[in-house]
């Protein structure tokens, strides 16, 4: 099996990867690093909001909604 | 080169003990504050933001004790108005302990912002609150352990039934009055960031108070937030003091 990275904000309702890096930088890669999102955090995409912009994940046990914006900026390995 | 509690906009009594509670968003942190404090509360903004701030009272084994709710945060380290202000009050304020109340259910998340508090002042006491909903979701939390490997005092509590809150008031008073001395456990830098924060404390140490965390600060100036500096010098009252600071940034800047 080929291992694809893909932009979190592009992995599909129910889909999940492991974080692969942050190409956010600047006060918004402090942010996601805080909410748990580091090299290897588990991540799944829960659901979407109706525009499909925000979508809310489970990061590390919680529930957290991220704008496409911001999720665009986490890269994500799949397996 | 004085701080005090008046800068943040709080009026202790002479004999009261001030201590802050600190804890992610969404940790059952304002159910813990307002067990300890029952109905002894005032609520109002911290100065010059408009971020709500609960204080309130209560007394354990004959101490008087100022309870100060800081704003439910992930980290002491971006900008938003709501991190500043619980940072500005740990790191300046002085508080005679820093409770961090975490949820049992997802404690892994809550560490981040233990350590970041831990690595400012070593009178810290975690509070592992939610217990009765990481047992019915079966989790189970070695609140020894963890106590140990933290090096600080871990309480397990259930704030809304009360459970554990004696314990909680015990370890907050004894962290506080420095019946239990704390080894918390520091983060490790690389070599190269520890020696170039060592390098930075030594040249802002002659400008700073004498009882701030210099170390840390260097980290956060290396980090290249000014927002510290700027935090210390509105609360500095003396011109000549200001002017020193101004100097001494101006030189590691250089």
């Amino acid at each position: 099996m080929s291992v694809s990275i893909v932009p979190l904000s592009q992995l599909p309702n129910g889909g999940s990867g492991r974080v692969a890096s942050l190409t956010a930088q600047g006060l918004i890669r402090r942010h996601l690093l805080d909410l748990g999102l580091v090299t290897g955090s588990w991540v799944e995409a829960i659901r979407r909001s109706p525009a499909g912009d925000p979508a809310a994940f489970n990061i590390r046990g919680a529930i957290i909604a991220l704008r496409n914006e911001d999720a665009n900026q986490i890269l994500i390995s799949i397996d | 080169m004085e701080l005090t509690y008046v800068d943040f906009g709080l009026k202790p009594l002479p004999d009261q003990l001030v201590i802050a509670l600190a804890g992610n968003p969404n940790t059952g942190k304002s159910t813990v504050f307002n067990a300890l404090t029952g109905l002894k509360q005032h609520t109002g903004n911290w100065p010059g933001k408009t971020v709500l701030r609960a204080e309130g009272s209560f007394i354990h084994r004959n101490n008087k004790i100022l309870l100060v709710d800081l704003p439910g945060t992930y980290s002491l380290l971006a900008t938003s108005a709501d991190e500043q202000v619980a940072r500005d009050f740990i790191c300046l304020g002085r508080p005679n302990a820093t409770v961090v109340v975490t949820d049992a259910t997802c404690l892994e998340r809550n560490l981040n912002l233990v350590l970041q508090v831990m690595e400012i002042t070593p009178k810290v006491v975690v509070c592992v609150n939610l217990m009765d909903e990481a047992k019915r979701r079966k989790i189970r939390v070695d609140v020894d352990t963890l106590s140990r490997e933290l090096g600080v005092p871990c309480i397990p509590t259930t704030a809304r039934d009360g459970v554990g809150l004696d314990k909680l008031k015990d370890a907050i008073l004894d962290v506080a009055t420095g019946v239990t001395v704390t080894s918390p456990r520091r983060v490790t830098y690389e070599p190269y960031i520890k020696q170039a924060a060592t390098q930075l404390e030594a040249r802002i140490r002659p400008f700073l108070p004498k009882w701030v965390n210099h170390y840390w600060i260097a980290l956060r100036l290396l980090e290249g937030d000014s927002s510290i500096i700027k935090a210390i010098w509105s609360r500095l009252e003396d011109d000549s003091v200001r002017a020193v600071i101004k100097e001494g940034t101006a030189a590691w800047a250089r």
